[in-house]
C-alpha cells in the first residue's frame, strides 16, 4: 500500500488516497487533505463536517448517508461540495479519515 | 485521469475498427480507468479465500501460489464435472458472432475482447488446448494448437481472464441472440470463480461480501445504525406527511420479512423507494392490519457473493432463509433489487431449498396466490404492489408525480432471469401519467445494462462504467430529446446508484426514481396532512407558489 508524508508524519492509504487506518488519523491528516483539496483555509464549517462524520463513524462504523450528513451540520449537499470540492465522499470523509464505502452505491 | 474524459472524448475513442493482429498472442494491456482496484487481503480473510495478500494489477508480479496453473487447470475440470451447462457452452459455440455486437461494453469501448464470443474463447482456447482429445493432439505438432483454436495458459492469459471477466457485467442480453442459448454470462461467472482459486478478486466485491457475511449487509451496517437510518427516514416522512410509519424490526411472528437492498437505506436516490416502502408498508398495516418486519441481521437483499463463486452466493443467501425461520413469518417480500433475483429464481431452489418451513406465498389482502414464488416463497414487491393497485386496494392521487415524465429500464436480472416485464409498467401507469418507452430494441427482454452491474459499480472504472452505459443512455437521450422525458424509473439499487452517474454524463437532465418512490408520493395515508412536498422535500406539482 502506498504510504504519503506530511510534517515528518507518515500515513498509510488506500489506492485512492483514504487513510488505511482511522486510528492513525491526526491534525498532519487534516492539513495533507487540506492541501490535496486545494483548500486555502480551514473554517469552523469544515471542522464542523469533519466532526460531525467522525462522531457519527465512531457510534456508528460507517459514514453517515449524505442527507443526514446534511441534516446533521445543518448545511445542504451544495455547501457541502462549496467547502469540500471534491464532495462529501471523496473530500470530506477523506478529511476525516474515514473508509469509502462499497456496495450498491 | 481517465474519470476526466468529457463525453465527447470519450465518444471519439470508440472504434469499431477490427485489429491487425491475432488476439491470441497479443498481450493484455491494463488500463486505469477500465479496471477495479485488488481485493483487500483482510476481505478475502474474512470468507476463509484463498491467497489472501495485498497486489496490484498494475504491477508484474500477482503474487501467485507457485502451482497457479495446476490450480486453474484442477479447478477447470471440477466445474466441467459439475455444471453439465458450463462443459456444453465450452463445446457448443460455433462463433457465428450473433452476440458480437449485443454487448453494451463491446458497443462502447469498440474493443474486440468485449465482444461475448471473444469473451468467452479466452476461457474456451485453454479448454481446447488442455481438455479435448483434438486439442491434446494438436499441441503436439509444431503450431498445431492454432488450428483447433487453443492455447495454453500463460500468465498473460491469466492477467487476460482477468481483466476482461471483470469487463462483463453478467447482464445476458448477448445470450438473447445467441442461436445455441449460450449464457455468456455463465462463462464470466466459471471465469470469477476460477480466478478467485488464485486470490484474484476486486475488491468492490469482496469488501461488500466481506461485510455481509459478518454484518449482515453490503455497506456493513451495524444494527443499530440500521434502525438509525430508518428512524431518520421516518423523521422525514413524518415532516412531509404528518403520519408516523416508524417500522418494526425483528419482529417474530409478523405477517411478513421485508429484505431490500442495503442501498437502499444508505444511498440516494434509492433511499427515497426505501421512503416509498414504508409508506405502504404503514398503509398496508392501518387499512388492512397486515403485519410486516424489517431485519437488522437479513438487511441485505442483494448478493455480491453471486459475482465472487457458487459458494459465497450460498453462504449470503442462506441468512435470508435463516431470519425468516427464526422470526416465524409467513413468507418474504423482496425489494427493488437487481441480481438478488436472478438468485433468487434461478438458484435458491437447489441451492439453499426447498424453504418448505414457510408458507406459499399468497397475497393476504387479495387473495393472489403468487404461483411464480411457490418454491422460492420470495415474492417481488412490485409483483405484490401492482396485485394490491389490480385489486383497488390503494388510494393513489398521481397528480403528485405529475411532474415526472417517465420512461422504464428494464433492469437486467428481473427482466432476463426472472420475466418480471409488466409489473412495473403497471405501477408507473397506475402512479403517474406519463410513460414513454425507449426503443423496442433497448427493453424488456432486449434492455440495456447499466454498465455497472454484477460488482462494478466502483469509482476507480469509470471510463469503463460510462462507456458500457453508453447504448443504454442513448436510449435515454432519445426519448428525453423526443417526449421530454425527464425522470427514468428502475427496480434495482446498482442502477439507482449507476444511472444517476450515467445520466448525469450523458443526459443530465434526467434523474432516477425507484418505482416506489412512485408509490410513496402518490399514496393517500390513512390521516395524512395535506402534502406540500414530494419524497425529496421539493415541491409537490401546483404547489411551487407555497414554497416561496
Amino acid at each position: 500500500m502506498a504510504t504519503v508524508e506530511m510534517n515528518g508524519t507518515s500515513f498509510e492509504v488506500d489506492e485512492d488516497g483514504f487513510l488505511l487506518d482511522y486510528k492513525s488519523f491526526t491534525n498532519d491528516w487534516v492539513e495533507y487533505v487540506r492541501q490535496q483539496e486545494g483548500i486555502d483555509e480551514l473554517n469552523d464549517e469544515h471542522w464542523k463536517v469533519v466532526n460531525v462524520l467522525q462522531d457519527y463513524y465512531e457510534k456508528n462504523g460507517i459514514a453517515p448517508m449524505v442527507r443526514v450528513l446534511s441534516k446533521l451540520t445543518k448545511y445542504k449537499l451544495k455547501h457541502i461540495y462549496e467547502l469540500f470540492p471534491s464532495g462529501p465522499g471523496k473530500g470530506a470523509c477523506k478529511m476525516a479519515g474515514l473508509p469509502k464505502p462499497t456496495g450498491c452505491v | 485521469m481517465s474519470d476526466e474524459l468529457k463525453p465527447d472524448e470519450l465518444l471519439d475513442k470508440v472504434d469499431h475498427t477490427p485489429s491487425q493482429g491475432t488476439w491470441m498472442t497479443e498481450s493484455v494491456q491494463i488500463r486505469p480507468g477500465m479496471y477495479c482496484y485488488a481485493a483487500k487481503p483482510e476481505s478475502v480473510e474474512t470468507l476463509g479465500l484463498p491467497n489472501a495478500r495485498s497486489w496490484n494489477p498494475m504491477e508484474a508480479d500477482w503474487k501467485l501460489p507457485e502451482n497457479w496453473q495446476e490450480i486453474i487447470h484442477n479447478g477447470i475440470k471440477d466445474r466441467l464435472e459439475k455444471f453439465r451447462t458450463f462443459k456444453i457452452f465450452m463445446d457448443v459455440c460455433v462463433r457465428c458472432g450473433a452476440c458480437a455486437d449485443k454487448c453494451h461494453f463491446f458497443l462502447g469501448t469498440g474493443d474486440p475482447k468485449n465482444m461475448p464470443v471473444l469473451r468467452a474463447e479466452l476461457l474456451r482456447s485453454v479448454y481446447r488446448n488442455d481438455f479435448t482429445t483434438a486439442g491434446k493432439l494438436l499441441q503436439k505438432i509444431p503450431g498445431g494448437d492454432k488450428l483447433g483454436g487453443g492455447r495454453p495458459l500463460t500468465l498473460d492469459v491469466l492477467k487476460e481472464w482477468w481483466y476482461y471477466f471483470f469487463q462483463c457485467t453478467e447482464c445476458r442480453r448477448c445470450s438473447v441472440f445467441c442461436p445455441y442459448g449460450i449464457d455468456t454470462a455463465e462463462i464470466t461467472i466459471m471465469g470469477r470463480e476460477l480466478l478467485n482459486l488464485l486470490g484474484l478478486n476486486i475488491d468492490w466485491i469482496a469488501t461488500p461480501v466481506s461485510n455481509c457475511y459478518q454484518t449482515g449487509n453490503h455497506l456493513g451496517i451495524q444494527p443499530h445504525a440500521f434502525k438509525d437510518m430508518l428512524d431518520f427516514f421516518t423523521e422525514d416522512i413524518e415532516e412531509i406527511t404528518g403520519v408516523d410509519v416508524a417500522p418494526q424490526f425483528n419482529k417474530k411472528g409478523a405477517d411478513i420479512l421485508f429484505i431490500t437492498p442495503s442501498g437502499d437505506v444508505f444511498a440516494d436516490p434509492g433511499t427515497y423507494t426505501c421512503q416509498g416502502y414504508m409508506i405502504l408498508f404503514k398503509y398496508l398495516k392501518d387499512k388492512y392490519d397486515l403485519d410486516v418486519t424489517w431485519s437488522t441481521y437479513a438487511s441485505e437483499g442483494g448478493n455480491f457473493g453471486f459475482f465472487t463463486s457458487h459458494e459465497t452466493m450460498k453462504r449470503l443467501n442462506a441468512k435470508m432463509y435463516a431470519e425468516a425461520k427464526r422470526l416465524g413469518v409467513k413468507w418474504i417480500l423482496g425489494g427493488e433489487c437487481g441480481h438478488m433475483w436472478r438468485v433468487i429464481n434461478q438458484y435458491m431452489d437447489t441451492m439453499n431449498g426447498p424453504a418448505d418451513f414457510l408458507e406459499e406465498p399468497v397475497n393476504p389482502i387479495t387473495g393472489t396466490k403468487f404461483e411464480n414464488a411457490k418454491s422460492t416463497k420470495m415474492v417481488h414487491i412490485t409483483e405484490f404492489t401492482a396485485d394490491l393497485i389490480k385489486h383497488g386496494k390503494l388510494e393513489l392521487d398521481k397528480s403528485r408525480n405529475a411532474n415526472r415524465v417517465m420512461t422504464f429500464h428494464d433492469s437486467c436480472n428481473p427482466a432476463r432471469g426472472m420475466g418480471l416485464l409488466d409489473e412495473p409498467r403497471y405501477i408507473i401507469e397506475n402512479t403517474c401519467d406519463n410513460f414513454y418507452e425507449m426503443p423496442i430494441n433497448t427493453i424488456r427482454e432486449q434492455t440495456f445494462c447499466c454498465g455497472s452491474g454484477a460488482g462494478l459499480n466502483a469509482g476507480e472504472n469509470i471510463e469503463l462504467r460510462m462507456a458500457g452505459g453508453l447504448p443504454r443512455a442513448n436510449a435515454v437521450k432519445y426519448v428525453h430529446d423526443k417526449f421530454g422525458v425527464n425522470t427514468l424509473g428502475t427496480i434495482c439499487a446498482i442502477d439507482r446508484a449507476a444511472l444517476s452517474t450515467l445520466m448525469e454524463y450523458w443526459v443530465p437532465d434526467v434523474e432516477v426514481y425507484g418505482i416506489h418512490e412512485l408509490v410513496g408520493n402518490a399514496l393517500i395515508l390513512p390521516g395524512e396532512q395535506e402534502r406540500e412536498m414530494d419524497l425529496r422535500m421539493e415541491p409537490l406539482p401546483g404547489k411551487e407558489e407555497a414554497d416561496e
